[in-house]
């Protein structure tokens, strides 16, 4: 990773929409160097992809968000990597991490409605073979995700015109 | 009651920023490039330091020259970034931001009948508190130069009664800095004229062009010099009011003195606040300088698109495009910039000579209304060109 990959990746996640042209004047780099330094980071998949961060409780209040803590056994030679991959590939599941600690995987799991959540926990991740057990938390608000802050409270406060 | 007014503060004429300020406020849906404060507020440790404080009721008053901690910290600060050392219980005092420092050094460097250089074009309140004291301002241009100060501009406009020269670099409102190799030949001037500096070093940690430095760290400046610096810019910390000056021991006990009968002290939250400013706030200082070198970036990229000219700025949060070949006034220009244009910048002319023909503009705004404003801005002096005779 170069510096200039980092201030890339830095602006980027910051605003997904900043165009190469934006970026290269930011930087003082010739367009044709970011746009190379984009190009290997999306080959390389440090850039996945660019998406929206979006407030889904605004529009939407019946969304329901739980993190489900799992405990399982782990595959001789392969570890927690197929049942992990088990269970992101379900649609529903927005997150997967392998954690450290009093259980195996954390999952984030999305639905329309508890009752979706529900089903989606004791029909398809309890029924994983070597799922040992599951503890479902629902999220009630969410206030910061991927560091943005939802509502945010600090306006410009500033005057229009000081010395 | 005008009558009862001293003549003194009768004769200094009411800030040009003032009359924008109102014009700006009347009109709508306008991107302000005429804000000279951060875009930051401080990093929230720093808040979070400052209500501790409050919460554990640390008010009381504080010594006159400021907290012990802070003037420690302050030392330390000068000693890492710019190689000069103070000593904090004789050479430091801590004051109501930046600009109470540089009231109380002229009030105790100058009177009736001396004269002080002022380098211009620069900010607006050097030459109201010099006739404040007494004292005459000596404008000293520096447009010739790119903005930067020079012996020749100095010799012309010096006087057998000059006692001060009052610099800030880097600049408000041209963003112009100066080297060491720059200050060299000012400061045997400066010996030759027996003329101490106040350099306004508030933009000192915002220059983009390699280290910043201090006047003061020129070994023959050091005992010349009056540091005044604060927390306004390189903290983010404007409404806190909080600012500092270093200097030799006898300056020091004076305005010391003054500042102990006029302000007694610094705000005690602000002090706080400062002294965690400095223990754990550095990063954060570098963070925000690298922010608003990209955006320095971006806006000379937009001025050169837009085939304005403008002098690369290399510090502070300004750029100064002169903008005299649009055959109009700075004032003409920022008023049409604003009605027509919906962008606010500062005429140029406000911030003394070498300030017309140019116009101010803050790039201490978000990178997302940054290029908002150089887009309107890029259409109207396309719209100007246009109606320019051939």
């Amino acid at each position: 990773m170069t510096p200039l990959q980092r201030q890339i990746l830095d602006l980027l996640t910051e605003d997904a929409r900043r165009d190469i042209r934006l970026l290269a004047a930011l930087l003082g780099e010739d367009e044709a160097v970011v746009r190379d330094a984009v190009q290997a980071l999306e080959d390389d998949r440090v850039i996945v992809k660019y998406a929206t961060v979006c407030n889904w409780s605004k529009i939407d209040p019946q969304r329901v968000t739980a993190l489900i803590e799992v405990t399982m056994t782990p595959e001789r030679g392969r570890g927690f990597d197929a049942m992990a991959e088990h269970m992101y590939l379900y649609p529903e599941v927005r997150s997967v991490y392998l954690m450290s600690g009093a259980y195996d995987l954390l999952v984030e799991v999305e639905g329309a409605n508890l009752r979706d959540i529900a089903t989606f926990v004791s029909s398809k991740l309890s029924t994983i073979e070597r799922v040992l057990s599951t503890k479902t938390f629902f999220v009630l608000k969410k206030y910061k995700q991927d560091g943005i802050i939802f509502e945010q409270r600090t306006k410009d406060e500033r005057m229009s015109v000081t010395p | 009651m005008q009558r009862y007014i001293v003549p003194r503060v009768q004769s200094i004429p009411p800030s040009g920023i003032r009359a924008f300020f109102d014009l700006v406020q009347s009109s709508k849906d306008v991107i302000s490039l005429g804000v000279g404060e951060p875009d930051f507020v401080a990093p929230w440790h720093v808040r979070d330091a400052a209500v501790h404080t409050l919460e554990r009721g640390k008010l009381a008053y504080t010594p006159n020259a400021g907290l012990i901690e802070l003037r420690e910290e302050i030392g330390q600060y000068m000693h890492d970034r710019f190689g000069v050392h103070y000593e904090p219980t004789s050479e430091v005092i801590v004051t109501v931001g930046g600009s109470e420092a540089i009231d109380l050094a002229l009030r105790v460097l100058v009177q009736e009948g001396d004269d002080v250089l002022v380098p211009e074009p620069t900010y607006v309140s050097y030459a109201p508190v010099t006739t404040l004291c007494g004292a005459t301002p000596i404008p000293v241009s520096t447009a010739e130069h790119g903005f930067v100060l020079t012996v020749e501009a100095l010799e012309r406009a010096v006087t057998p009664r000059t006692k001060v020269l009052l610099a800030c670099f880097p600049s408000n409102p041209t963003g112009a800095t100066m080297t060491r190799e720059q200050w060299l030949p000012i400061a045997a001037f400066a010996k030759q004229k027996d003329i101490v500096i106040i350099s306004d070093e508030i933009y000192a940690e915002l220059t983009y062009n390699g280290d910043p430095i201090s006047v003061a760290s020129l070994p023959e400046l050091r005992d010349r010099t009056v540091v005044v610096s604060g927390f306004s810019k390189a903290f983010a910390m404007t409404g806190w009011r909080i600012g500092y000056a270093c200097g030799h021991r006898d300056i020091i006990a004076a305005m010391l003195k003054v500042h102990q009968y006029t302000m007694m002290c610094a705000p005690t939250t602000s002090q706080w606040a400062a002294v965690q400013s400095l223990r754990e706030g550095r990063a954060d200082t570098a963070r925000m300088v690298a922010s608003y070198n990209q955006r320095r970036r971006f806006v000379l990229t937009s001025f050169a698109q837009m085939g304005m000219q403008c002098h690369e700025p290399t510090g502070a949060f300004y750029a100064f495009p002169a903008i005299a070949s649009f055959g109009l006034s700075d004032e003409q220009f920022a008023k049409r910039l604003l009605l027509e244009g919906k962008v606010a910048a500062i005429p140029g002319s406000v911030f003394g000579i070498g300030g017309e023909g140019h116009i101010r503009c803050s790039y201490a705004t978000s990178i997302q209304q940054l290029t908002i404003a150089m887009e309107r801005m890029q259409a109207f002096v396309t719209a100007l060109r246009v109606e320019m005779p051939e």
